[in-house]
């Protein structure tokens, strides 16, 4: 065995890259539930992209055959119903971890300086995600995956001057049509997968160059033993390599309970629209997008002008990106920051889920007026955060980790 | 053979930079000109093209009132009969509407920029597509109504982000959909038979 990883040790650096990325990564000793959802994303990823390859063994990207070939796919296709409710209820788990993962980041302070990047890798990943959802949401070919679709490709008629033609091209016809499908299709099984590999591991890169942040937002690299080893810090491997599969057995638990009882989510992840075939003439009377959509469509339906309406829209998660220059506190984690900060960021968690709601409802007055004051809120989050962060008074920060 | 490696002082970095910088230049282009055939195979296929064949539409059941719905470049295409009061009522909302006299001349050929909207009074022609995201508003010709208010006096309803338009597909003010919806290119053959899809003389 030795000799065998000494051969390859010698035209690979197999010992070194597991040292330097499992053995001897030394991640701090603090972390604490939060640190779950990173590791449980990649793992989602690798469930996505298994149950998908599966699923495209039978299924067929034409706009004539794709409905029924998902219908297959459930009745006929042995074990095919549990094949595809594992892809779609895998594609809400992905957004369930990514969102708690980003909130674990605004919380300590995750983001700031050496952090930047790793920020941004993962707001990309987050990019990258939201197309992937959208695309494979048009291929069972049903009412709400065509009109959905639309809606989200019309977004981009907006833009002024080319938005017309911009539209045509991605479409590839002056509908949602067969060409839409075919290359939609192609995005979501190869190039945004692809895509979506090389980030996270640029994102991994990332991390690890840096080293991990924690609950308590201190470098564990600036206390080190006669070694040079941070004496906060504990290898990942064995021990949250074993911490992790913990997290992966209660991820499990509540993932089974989705599969197998209720797949469709109540109408949120698979809606009752689309399990009618899609008509070009016809728009569902109710039209919302999935649910990890919502927040940014509520942002969408509160503005009454369309290029204000999609900007606001885009605006919201652009803004994200930024974050790392909006927060000016030198102090990272929420342990140690204001009172405002913790309001700021409670007002935000709130803001994000009632938007959610909010999407869900037929429009009224009173859901336009809270569509509008939410939107207001979740923006004022990154106003209030850059004019307060600048002379916060924090409390003292520990100079090792805490408990 | 000699060794023709010459040492640092002989090297003339300026040529060298030129050469790199001129060989970068040339590759990015060709890059460029490589990556047309890929983007255009997005557009249109020639299939796609022809498939937007002109209509023809027999009107002769119509009744007053009622809205038919045909397929054309497969988007929707409405017609809709409306009754002299509607046609009356019309100009009643002006003062509500975005565009009340159809100024915006994309969204309708020359012979339909008119009060009405339409080659003959009663007829309504559309495509029906929201001019906000692209969803197909719901005929709501009812006058008065429970969620769109009692002053309501017939129209169109999009369900995904409640823009409305009236009885000749006008837009209202304060609602995401931008313009008027469009009446796309359209003649009469006979009294009862439309062309959808070709232009035909103004009225």
């Amino acid at each position: 065995m030795g000799n065998l990883i000494g051969w390859i040790d010698d035209r690979f650096p197999l010992t070194k890259m597991w040292n330097e990325h499992l053995a001897e990564y030394y991640a701090p000793k603090n972390f604490n539930f939060w640190y779950f959802f990173g590791s449980l994303a990649l793992m989602v990823l690798v469930i996505q992209i298994i149950s998908g390859i599966f699923l495209t063994m039978h299924y067929k990207p034409d706009g004539a055959m794709a409905f029924a070939s998902v219908e297959h796919i459930m009745r006929d296709v042995p074990y095919g119903w549990l094949i595809r409710y594992i892809h779609s209820t895998g594609a809400t788990a992905f957004f369930v971890v990514v969102y708690l993962h980003m909130l674990r980041g605004l919380m300590y302070g995750s983001y700031k300086k050496p952090r930047e990047l790793l920020w941004l890798f993962g707001m990309f990943i987050y990019l990258a995600l939201m197309a992937e959802a959208f695309m494979g949401y048009l291929l069972p070919w049903g009412q709400m995956s065509y009109w959905g679709a639309q809606v989200i490709i019309s977004l981009f008629s907006a833009i002024p001057v080319i938005g017309d033609d911009l539209t045509l091209w991605i479409r590839g016809d002056f509908v949602i049509g067969d060409a839409t499908l075919n290359r939609f299709f192609a995005l979501h099984v190869i190039a945004l997968p692809l895509v979506l590999v090389f980030l996270v591991i640029a994102h991994i890169l990332a991390l690890h160059e840096v080293g991990s942040n924690n609950p308590d937002g201190v470098e564990i690299k600036k206390n080190k033993d006669a070694n040079g080893i941070p004496l906060d810090g504990i290898p990942f491997h064995p021990y949250y390599s074993v911490k992790d599969i913990v997290g992966v057995v209660v991820f499990l638990f509540f993932f089974s309970l989705v599969l197998f009882y209720f797949p469709d989510g109540g109408g949120y992840m698979l809606e009752h629209a689309n399990f009618i075939a899609s008509d070009p003439l016809k728009t569902p009377e109710h039209i919302a997008p999935v649910w990890y959509f919502t927040p940014f469509y509520a942002i969408l339906r509160a503005v009454p002008d369309k290029l204000l309406g999609v900007g606001a829209m885009g605006g919201a998660i652009v803004v994200l990106f930024f974050l790392p220059w909006i927060d000016r506190c030198k102090v990272k984690s929420i342990r140690y920051r204001s009172g405002i900060f913790k309001a700021n960021l409670i007002v935000f968690c709130i803001s994000f889920v009632v938007l959610g709601w909010l999407a869900m409802q037929p429009v009224n007055e009173v859901i336009t007026f809270m569509s509008r004051l939410f939107s207001f809120l979740y923006f004022a989050f990154f106003a209030v955060l850059y004019v307060t962060s600048k002379n916060e008074s924090t409390k003292p920060v520990p100079d090792r980790v805490t408990s | 053979m000699s060794t023709d490696i010459k040492s640092d002082q002989e090297v003339d970095t300026k040529r060298r930079r030129f050469l790199v910088t001129s060989t970068s230049v040339v590759a990015a282009v060709g890059a460029g000109f490589v990556a047309v055939p890929f983007l255009s195979s997005w557009m249109p296929s020639e299939r796609a093209k022809n498939a937007g064949a002109p209509v023809d539409v027999d009107i002769s059941k119509l009744e007053e009132g009622r809205l038919l719905v045909v397929e054309w470049q497969s988007k929707p295409v409405w017609i809709l009969k409306r009754s002299p009061k509607t046609l009356s009522d019309l100009p009643k909302i002006d003062d509500l509407l975005r565009d009340p006299s159809s100024e915006n001349a994309d969204q309708q050929p020359a012979y339909a920029q008119n009060e009405n909207r339409s080659i003959k009074p009663e007829i309504l022609v559309l495509v029906g597509i929201c001019t906000h995201l692209g969803c197909s508003p719901t005929f709501r010709p009812e006058i008065g109504s429970v969620d769109l208010g009692a002053d309501w006096l017939g129209g169109f309803f999009c369900p995904c982000h409640s823009s409305r338009f009236d009885l000749a597909g006008r837009v209202f003010q304060g609602v995401p959909a931008p313009t008027n919806l469009v009446v796309p290119p359209h003649k009469y053959v006979s009294d009862n038979v439309i062309v959808v899809g070709v232009d035909g003389e103004a009225a």
